[in-house]
C-alpha cells in the first residue's frame, strides 16, 4: 500500500478575500467611486458624532429636575418624569395596573397561537377574538365588577394609539374583505354600493373624517344624544381604512387564476365556501406586504386624533412640553415619540416578512 | 349518419338543441347529445370547435342560451340550488389541474367531501387515501401541489374529483399541458377508471386512448357535431369530409 501526502492548500489570493479586498471592490473600485466614498465618510463624520454626543454622551440620564440637565446634551429626565403620561395619558395613576393587565392578557392569551404544537388554533383563536375585546373593555373602562369607571376622555398616550390601531385593524380587515368581495360581485346593486363606499372614503383625507366625526356629527344628531368622542374617531378610522384594505384585497383576488374559481365551482363549493376556503386564503397571503403597509400607515395615522382633542402619544408629548417646568424640552419629547413609533412599525414589518416565509407553500414555480 | 343507437329518455345527460353565443360569435349550434349511464365518450375536433365549451355546459361552468340540458334528472337553469345539485354528481378534471396550491394533497381531496357532503374528517381522509392509492400516489398525501410533477398533479386532480363519488366525470384536455413522458401515467389512470364503468366525457387529442376505451367518438367543428361513431368506424371509415381532413392531419 502506498502512502501519499497531499500538498497543503495554497492561501487564497490577497486581492479577492478579506477586508482589504472588500473595500477595494466596493468602495474604491474607481475614481468616482472613491470620491463618493470620501464624501459619504465626510457627511457621516459631520452628522453622527454630534448626534451621539447629544443623545448619549453629553445627555443627562439620572436626576429629578431640569436643573440637573447639562445644556449641551439631551435631557432624558423629561421623558423619565413624564413617562407615565406618555404611556397612559390622563388615566388615573393608581388605576394604571388595569392597562398593564390588559396588555399582559393580550400577550398571554395570544401566545398559544404562536406555538407550533398547539392544535386547536382556529377554535382557540375565534374564542380569543370574541372574549378578549369584552374583557379588555371591562378592564379599561371599568364601571362594573367593582372597577372604578374611567371615561375614554382620560385614556391617552401610547395606550390610546395602540387601542385605536388594534381595534381599527380588527374592524377594517373584515369590513375591507367584504367590500372587496362586494366590488367583484356579479350583483349590480351590491357592486354599486361597494364601489361608492370605497371611492367615497378613499376620496377624503382622514383628518377631514376625524374632524367631521367630532365636530359635525353632533350637529346632525338629535339634542342630548351624543356618543363617545373616542368611539366616533374609531369608527371614522375603521370606515376610512376599510376602503384601503378592500382595494389591497381586491388586487390579491385578481391575481388568483380563473382556474381556481372554476375548480371550486365544479366541486359544488358555492360562492361563500369558494371564497373563504379557496380564493381568500390565497389572495390574502399574496397581499401580506400590501396589508401590512396599510396597517403601518394606520398605526401612524392614529396620531391624527390629536386634532379632535384626544391625548394620544404625540399630543401627550406636546402637552408635557408646554408645562412651564419643562419648557424647551420638545425635541427630546418628539425624538422619543418617533422612536416609539419606529419600534412598533419596524416590528410589524419584520413580522410580516416572517409570516410570508412561513405561509409560502412553494407553489410559485 | 351512423349506426349508433342514440339513447332516449334514459340518458344520464340529455342535451337538446343547445345553443350558445359569446357576444356575436355562435360557439355551439344546436348540440344534441344523449349519454347513457356508463358510456365513455371522447370528443375531438380542431381548436375552437366548441368541444370544451360543450362539456363545460354540462356542469354549468358555461351558460347556454337556448335549448335544454338535463343531467341526472336535473335541468340546468339559473337556479343555483339545481346547479349545485348537478355539480355534486359531476366531477371535472382540467387541462391545468387547478389544484389548490395552499392546501396539501390530502386537504385538496377532503375539502369538498367535508364541506359539501358534510362528511366527518376521518371518513373523508380514509376515502381520499383510498383514491390516492388508486392513482398510485398515497405517499405524496402531505406534500403541496407545487412539490409534485405535472403528471402527479393531474392524477391528484382525478383523485380529488373521485372523492366526491361522482356519477359522471368530465375531462377537459387532461393531458395537453403535460410533458410527453407523463401523458401515459395519466391515461393509464383514466383507462382504469373507464374499466370500472364510470360515465366519462373526455375532450382529448389522444386518439390511442379514444380507440381503446371510447364507446363513441364525437367529432365537432365550428360549434357543430359533425360526426359520431364507434371508434372502429370513426377511425377506419370516417364519413364526413371534415372528419377525414382532421384525422388526416393528426394521424400521419
Amino acid at each position: 500500500m502506498t502512502t501519499h501526502q497531499f500538498k497543503p492548500d495554497l492561501p487564497p489570493p490577497v486581492a479577492t478575500v478579506g477586508v482589504y479586498a472588500w473595500l477595494r471592490a466596493n468602495l474604491f473600485s474607481s475614481v468616482p467611486n472613491t470620491l463618493l466614498t470620501l464624501v459619504a465618510l465626510y457627511l457621516i463624520w459631520l452628522i453622527v458624532p454630534p448626534l451621539l454626543s447629544w443623545a448619549i454622551f453629553q445627555a443627562t440620564w439620572l436626576g429629578d429636575s431640569r436643573e440637573q440637565c447639562t445644556p449641551s446634551g439631551a435631557c432624558w429626565l423629561f421623558i423619565e418624569q413624564r413617562f407615565g403620561q406618555f404611556m397612559y395619558g390622563y388615566y388615573p395613576p393608581e388605576l394604571r395596573w388595569r392597562v398593564d393587565l390588559t396588555v399582559l392578557l393580550a400577550v398571554v392569551g395570544a401566545a398559544p397561537l404562536f406555538v407550533a404544537r398547539f392544535t386547536h388554533k382556529l377554535r382557540y383563536g375565534i374564542a380569543f377574538l370574541v372574549l378578549y375585546p369584552i374583557l379588555a373593555y371591562c378592564l379599561l373602562s371599568g364601571g362594573m365588577l367593582g372597577l372604578e369607571h374611567v371615561p375614554t376622555t382620560q385614556w391617552g398616550g401610547l395606550m390610546l394609539n395602540l387601542i385605536l390601531a388594534t381595534v381599527g385593524i380588527a374592524g377594517a380587515l373584515p369590513l375591507g374583505i367584504l367590500l372587496a368581495l362586494g366590488r367583484r360581485s356579479k350583483l349590480p346593486a351590491v357592486r354599486v354600493v361597494c364601489v361608492t363606499f370605497i371611492e367615497f372614503w378613499r376620496g377624503v383625507p382622514l383628518i377631514t373624517v376625524l374632524f367631521m366625526a367630532s365636530v359635525m356629527l353632533p350637529l346632525f344628531l338629535p339634542e342630548g344624544m351624543s356618543f363617545d368622542k373616542m368611539l366616533r374617531a374609531l369608527i371614522g378610522i375603521i370606515l376610512f381604512e376599510s376602503a384601503y384594505v378592500a382595494e389591497v384585497v381586491r388586487g390579491g383576488m385578481q391575481a388568483i387564476p380563473k382556474g381556481q374559481y372554476e375548480a371550486a365551482a365544479a366541486m359544488a363549493l358555492g360562492y361563500w365556501r369558494s371564497m373563504f376556503l379557496v380564493v381568500l386564503p390565497q389572495a390574502l397571503k399574496l397581499v401580506i406586504p400590501g396589508l401590512v403597509n396599510t396597517f403601518i400607515a394606520l398605526f401612524k395615522d392614529t396620531s391624527l386624533v390629536y386634532i379632535v382633542g384626544l391625548f394620544e402619544l404625540l399630543n401627550s408629548v406636546k402637552q408635557a412640553s408646554a408645562d412651564p417646568k419643562w419648557l424647551g424640552m420638545a425635541t427630546e419629547g418628539y425624538v422619543f415619540a418617533a422612536l416609539v413609533f419606529w419600534i412598533f412599525c419596524f416590528g410589524m414589518s419584520r413580522y410580516s416578512m416572517h409570516l410570508e416565509r412561513k405561509l409560502d407553500t412553494g407553489h410559485k414555480r | 349518419m351512423s349506426d349508433i343507437k342514440q339513447p332516449g329518455a334514459d340518458g344520464i345527460i340529455r342535451m337538446e338543441a343547445v345553443n350558445k353565443w359569446y357576444g356575436q360569435f355562435h360557439v355551439l349550434k344546436d348540440i344534441n347529445l344523449n349519454v347513457r349511464q356508463g358510456e365513455r365518450i371522447v370528443l375531438c375536433g380542431p381548436s375552437g370547435s366548441g368541444k370544451s365549451t360543450t362539456i363545460r355546459c354540462i356542469n354549468r361552468l358555461e351558460e347556454h342560451q337556448k335549448g335544454s340540458i338535463v343531467v341526472d334528472g336535473t335541468e340546468l337553469t339559473n337556479d343555483l340550488k339545481q346547479i349545485e345539485n348537478v355539480r355534486r354528481e359531476v366531477g371535472m378534471v382540467f387541462q391545468h389541474f387547478n389544484l389548490f396550491p395552499h392546501l396539501t394533497i390530502l386537504q385538496n381531496c377532503t375539502l369538498a367531501p367535508m364541506w359539501v357532503r358534510k362528511m366527518p374528517k376521518k371518513e373523508a381522509e380514509e376515502i381520499a387515501m383510498h383514491y390516492l392509492q388508486r392513482v398510485r400516489i398515497p405517499e405524496q398525501a402531505h406534500k403541496y401541489p407545487g412539490q409534485l410533477s405535472g403528471g402527479q398533479q393531474q392524477r391528484v386532480a382525478i383523485a380529488r374529483a373521485l372523492c366526491m363519488k361522482p356519477k359522471i366525470m368530465l375531462f377537459d384536455e387532461p393531458t395537453s399541458a403535460l410533458d410527453p413522458e407523463m401523458v401515459k401515467e395519466v391515461l393509464d389512470t383514466m383507462v382504469g377508471l373507464a374499466n370500472d364503468g364510470m360515465t366519462m366525457l373526455c375532450v382529448t387529442h389522444e386518439m390511442g386512448f379514444a380507440r381503446t376505451v371510447a364507446d363513441r367518438v364525437i367529432f365537432m367543428d365550428k360549434g357543430e357535431i359533425v360526426e359520431q361513431a364507434k371508434p372502429d368506424d370513426f377511425f377506419d371509415r370516417p364519413q364526413n369530409e371534415r372528419t377525414q381532413l382532421f384525422l388526416g392531419q393528426i394521424l400521419h
